[in-house]
């Protein structure tokens, strides 16, 4: 991956920013240039708060190119409470104990190594929110 | 607009075809459909295939299919739509016949994809899905299908056993199906304890790596006519839909959008209901999808899609039989190759021509054929005439 293929993509990646729609308040992560919801193009950004509740999950055992190291790796899918859905890595837990309705948080972890050479990503994964 | 027919099918006997190229394939197929068909004709040529970039590091196959067919110069197009590839290369040649562009155009889906290893075979369909929200994070389409697995378990009650039998009455059609990669039956219990994939989906709860090519040739019903040989199968609706390529991104995880309006567009223009209907081939790339696919499509209510199934409604002499071909699970899924393939199994089935999977009786045919994890979906209506 070209650096600057991942470095665009950093405002949502190591920020959590996300856009709300300045005419109909919707929000969306990461950005958008139209609301799909009215087809506006006028947003400010706002920055997610990191907490939300688990709409559903999955724990992957068979990984694509670059993520078999990781296996077995738990990825699910976060209602944050901003009301925008997010899909990520579950880390931290043992993803016998998860279950739909859990509160998450995020935490900036690394997705993956490029190689030796090659660029390190960064970015959100949810753990469990303890409350911390 | 013209009305369509098909007037010929081909297809190759699936699976890992070590020996074949997608060259071969797509050749042996089409090969089969004019010798169906009875015609050499063939004004114009439609491609759907997903990466053979990524499978066999092969693009512009509009060059390469037609030469290989002996018709250098014919006028050929490639058409990319993820695993709904192939219902949108017929569509494209549908389109291309009803305007008058071209009369006898010729519709070929082929992937080649056991040329790399398993890994990169799950990299290369996740190209599929959204790559800088969904596979950044690791994701695979089987984890994408076993998270709508999972909310659907949770939200509707479906169970583990619903989602089985699923996989249990596709590979009994595809046991009589001799085109089929894996022509064999499944018990429950195989299912239920066949190796995890991505929790809850298991091995048999998963299409299988394919390599398989299909053709269909589509002409003016009045060309076909002339041709006249077989039960005359007409294409009298066809619908197409797009919906967020990432899943996180639907209104609901548990609604197949693009599977609903396609299937309302291509049933309003055929003139019909979805009770209409004799039979369906539809995409269950995973168990789960053939469940979430017959609530879309609105033969059964939101949450009913696996009672249904475990009641012996889709089975092969139940009520709405669904996937007579064995489905993608059994018959094995060369993602561009599948949505040609449905076209030629409906119109086997029409023509009365399934033998022992034959449904008695049947005049009319759904195909559904979608992309990702539902971002695009293209359904053909089929009858034959009386």
């Amino acid at each position: 991956m070209k650096v600057a293929r991942h470095w665009r993509e950093i405002p949502h990646r190591y920020r959590m920013e996300a856009v709300r729609c300045l005419k109909c308040q919707a929000l969306f992560f990461p950005r958008r240039l139209i609301c799909p919801e009215c087809g506006n193009r006028e947003f400010k950004t706002e920055r997610l708060s990191g907490r939300g509740t688990l709409l559903t999950f999955t724990v992957t055992e068979v990984a694509p190119q670059g993520f078999e190291d990781q296996i077995p790796y738990a990825v699910g899918i976060v209602e944050m409470d901003e009301g925008v859905r997010v899909m990520g890595q579950i880390t931290d837990c043992d993803p016998a104990h998860l279950k739909i309705g859990d509160r998450m948080a995020t935490q900036f972890r690394r997705i993956r190594e490029e190689g030796k050479t090659g660029i390190i990503m960064y970015a959100y994964k949810f753990v469990p929110d303890l409350g911390l | 607009m013209k009305d369509i027919a098909v007037v010929g099918i081909g297809l190759i006997k699936w699976g890992e075809l070590w020996e074949k190229s997608f060259r071969d394939m797509c050749v042996e197929a089409a090969l089969a459909c004019l010798e169906d068909a009875g015609t050499d004709r063939v004004d114009a040529v439609t491609i759907g295939t997903m990466t053979t970039g990524i499978f066999v590091g092969q693009e512009h196959l509009d060059s390469i299919i037609p030469d290989y067919l002996g018709r250098r110069l014919t006028p050929a197009i490639r058409v990319e739509s993820a695993c709904s590839s192939g219902g949108m290369a017929v569509r494209g040649a549908f389109v291309e016949v009803a305007s008058g562009l071209s009369d006898f155009v010729l519709a070929i889906g082929v992937e080649k994809m056991t040329d790399i290893s398993g890994a990169e075979a799950t990299y290369a369909l996740a190209t599929a899905a959204d790559q800088e929200n969904e596979a950044f994070h690791g994701v695979t389409f089987p984890g994408l299908y076993a998270m709508m697995a999972r909310a659907h378990m949770h939200r509707y009650g479906t169970s583990r056993d619903q989602l089985a039998q699923v996989a249990v009455k596709n590979h009994h059609n595809g046991s009589l199906n001799t085109y089929a990669q894996f022509p064999f039956e499944v018990t429950l219990d195989a299912v239920k304890r066949s190796t995890m994939v991505a929790d809850p989906l298991r091995l048999l709860d998963c299409s299988p790596i394919t390599d398989g090519a299909a053709a269909v040739l589509l002409a003016p019903v009045e060309e076909a006519r002339k041709l006249g040989k077989k039960p005359l199968v007409k294409i009298t609706g066809v619908g197409n839909a797009t919906d967020t390529i990432a899943l996180a991104h639907r209104h609901d995880l548990l609604r197949l959008e693009a599977v609903e309006m396609a299937t309302q567009r291509a049933l309003g223009m055929a003139g019909k209901k979805i009770e209409d209907i004799d039979f369906a081939e539809v995409h269950d790339c995973f168990t789960i999808a053939e469940i979430m696919v017959l609530e879309a499509m609105g033969v059964v209510e939101p949450g009913r899609g696996g009672p249904a199934t475990a009641e012996g409604m889709t089975a092969l002499d139940g009520s709405f039989p669904v996937n007579p071909s064995g489905g993608l699970k059994s018959k094995g899924h060369p993602v561009g190759a599948t949505g040609v393939a449905q076209i030629c199994e409906a119109v086997t089935q029409l023509r009365g021509e399934a033998e022992k999977r034959q449904i008695p009786g049947a005049r009319s045919a759904l195909t559904q054929n979608m992309g990702g994890s539902g971002a695009s979906c293209v359904v053909h209506i089929l009858e034959v005439e009386s």
